[in-house]
């Protein structure tokens, strides 16, 4: 037999004010907590979404990203051949030889220089690659220094514009076109021809094949051959699967970067709550008194002390995540500890985040309610009449 | 009258000593009486005598050091805590000076209060707590907070709440305390007609004489000790 639920209710509305406060200072940490998760996930979704399931990524074995990966040529001829490989409509496999390289410039805002992938393609890859759209000039030709940008570097890094030059690898590389790859890594590189590349920056071997399955369900069959040929010490990936290993550190990085600011933050807004609810059990002393005298038990007035609480944690979670979800609205870029580049991508809010969020709120105001509800039901009926 | 020939309550040899610090304070000792039913006794003393200690244990909500306290049959100073709150929930309604009533409940709400601890419906709830506040002629009022009553009347709230669940005994603890005259006389006659009407056990505690004067019985404490009954009133 419980307290009725008006009564929790009503008390945190009584005293308007100090209820508003504890849950302002629960809310601040339930956004700052959010905005991190959001982060991590922003990041996760950006990396995913850069791959598709039916692509195949090949790299050397346990070399982990394309950056450390090198594939000779003589072993990518022989991905070439494989006959589980799509045929595209011009009758040309679809598969591409590619190279990965990180460069040096500075950035429009400070000047200071980040590193941004630039890669070395083929023909195919840019069809490989249906998120890829040429929104401005043109396609990089072969066999000229010409590359084109994707836009998230556009207004990041300085000299990054169409028609303009760009210096690497003792070169000037022409900007011909500016394309879009939406929310993908690849809206974070720089796409030239491979073989200039390959030239330019003096690599004798490939960074990774990737093509496309006729049929998506041959993957296992594809990965389990190349895995045991002894010519090839390489290893084959979906680069769903690949994009999404890329953001696993960074994004784990993130989440204890969140859950240790917010662990620290919470302890104040606990303290809040305790305080807030020591205060209620004290002003309302003859109450509980009263409450026990008329039958409720001890369980019920500790339920309803905490039930108040429960609800400051609960309220203090969907201000903090009203807040929070405001941050959808914003791009970050930041250097992806993995690959040592740039990448932007967007706070993302999913339904993972939000409860995240409310199980930390409710269990900030359990912990700051804990122990001042034990009070209110431990103390002896009389005592507490007496405090009128 | 037969009925008010059965003892309701029976107390046996009860004594109660609170410790503070190196000494002992002896406040009731070794007390023995019954009281009938329908009887409505006030006790009377000098403050300090041990009143609400008594009353207190009566009621179930403190413990004495040794003797028995019967209502109604049940032998309540052997019952756990869990069976004293039940109990207490079933049997005894309580009237205090100063009302104790809910601030953050209406009247209508704070007379239902002792009816969520009943299998009643929500529906079942609001007529019973409805009944009771007429009975104080307060329904116009039933929606107005404590504060927004004068004391008289949250007394009277208070009362409702008290008889609701029509207890076994009701006891009340100096509950014309904190009134003025006028108030004091009504919540009297109020009690008093509970008691004529109803038949409602009454124990009150008071050291106001004129509030001692609607009682049927008047008992002294004085240094832990009982008077013998006085009777008054004569029914
Ligand atoms: N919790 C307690 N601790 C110590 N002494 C108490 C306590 N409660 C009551 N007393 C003492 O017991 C005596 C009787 O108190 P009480 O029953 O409240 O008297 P009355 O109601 O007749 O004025 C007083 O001397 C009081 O100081
Ligand atoms: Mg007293």
């Amino acid at each position: 037999m419980m307290v009725p639920f008006s009564y929790s209710f009503r008390n945190l509305w009584t005293r308007r004010l100090t209820t508003i406060l504890t849950i302002f200072g629960m809310a601040l940490v339930v956004c700052v907590f959010a905005s991190i998760l959001m982060l991590a996930e922003g990041l996760q979704k950006t990396l995913v979404q850069t791959g598709s399931d039916d692509n195949v990524i090949v790299i050397r074995k346990g070399s982990g990203t394309e950056v450390q990966s090198g594939v000779e040529r003589q072993q990518a001829s022989i991905i070439e051949t494989m006959p589980e490989i799509a045929i595209g409509m011009d009758g040309k496999k679809r598969v591409a030889k590619e190279i990965v390289v990180l460069i040096s410039i500075p950035k429009r805002k400070t000047g200071k220089p980040s590193n941004v992938v630039i890669r070395g393609i083929q023909g195919p890859s840019i069809s490989l690659r249906p998120q890829v759209k040429l929104i401005a000039g043109r396609l990089p030709r072969t066999g000229l220094s010409e590359v084109m940008v994707g836009l998230s570097l556009t207004d990041k890094f300085k000299g990054i514009e169409l028609n303009q030059k760009i210096c690497c690898g003792l070169r000037n590389w022409m900007i011909v076109g500016i394309f879009d790859a939406g929310n993908t890594g690849f809206n974070s590189e720089i796409w030239g021809d491979v073989d200039q590349l390959m030239q330019a920056f003096r690599r004798p071997v490939y960074s990774s094949v990737i093509f496309q399955l006729s049929n998506p369900s041959m993957f296992q069959e594809v990965k389990l051959r190349i895995a045991n040929d002894p010519r090839l010490s390489l290893e084959a990936k979906r680069e769903t699967q690949y994009y999404l290993e890329q953001s696993e550190m960074m994004a784990k990085f993130l989440r204890i970067l969140g859950l240790s600011l917010t662990i620290i933050f919470s302890i104040g807004a606990t303290i809040g709550a305790m305080i807030t609810m020591y205060a209620a059990v004290a002003n309302r002393t003859a109450e509980i008194g009263t409450l026990r005298a008329l039958g409720f038990q001890r369980k019920a007035v500790l339920v309803s002390f905490l039930t108040e609480s429960l609800l400051l944690g609960f309220l203090g979670g969907c201000t903090g995540l009203f807040f929070a979800s405001f941050m959808q609205f914003f791009t970050v870029s930041t250097v992806n500890f993995q690959t040592f580049s740039e990448l932007a991508f967007r706070f993302n809010l999913t339904v993972k985040t939000v409860y995240s969020a409310f199980i930390f709120s409710i269990l900030m105001g359990f912990i700051g309610g804990i122990i001042p509800a034990i009070q209110a039901s431990r103390m002896t009926i009389v005592d507490a009449l007496r405090a009128v | 009258m037969i009925k008010s020939a059965t003892p309701i309550v029976e107390i046996r040899h009860l004594s109660k000593t609170y410790i503070r610090g190196d000494y002992k304070i002896p406040v009731l000792e070794d007390i023995t009486f019954d009281v009938m039913a329908g009887e409505f006794l006030a006790l009377m003393g000098p403050s300090g005598s041990g009143k609400s200690t008594l009353l207190n244990l009566i009621a179930g909500i403190d413990h004495a050091d040794s003797g028995q306290i019967i209502i109604g049959g049940d032998h309540i100073t052997s019952f756990s805590e869990t069976q004293l709150s039940l109990w207490r929930a079933n049997h005894v309604g309580f009237i205090f000076q100063f009302y104790n009533l809910i601030p953050v409940l209406t009247a209508l709400e704070n007379v239902e209060l002792p009816l969520h601890l009943t299998d009643l419906s929500r529906k079942e709830r609001r007529e019973h707590a409805a009944i009771a506040l007429s009975l104080v002629n307060l329904k116009n009022r039933m929606d107005h907070y404590p504060g927004q009553l004068s004391g008289g009347e949250q007394q009277r709230v208070a009362i409702a709440r008290a008889v609701v669940t029509d207890p076994t005994i009701l006891v009340a603890d100096e509950p014309t305390g904190d009134l003025d005259l006028a108030s004091a006389e009504d919540i009297l006659s109020l009690m008093e007609q509970l008691n004529l009407q109803s038949g409602m056990t009454i124990i009150m505690v008071t050291h106001d004489p004129r509030a001692a004067e609607k009682a049927k019985v008047l008992r002294h404490l004085e240094k832990g000790v009982l008077s013998h009954a006085h009777f008054q009133n004569p029914y």
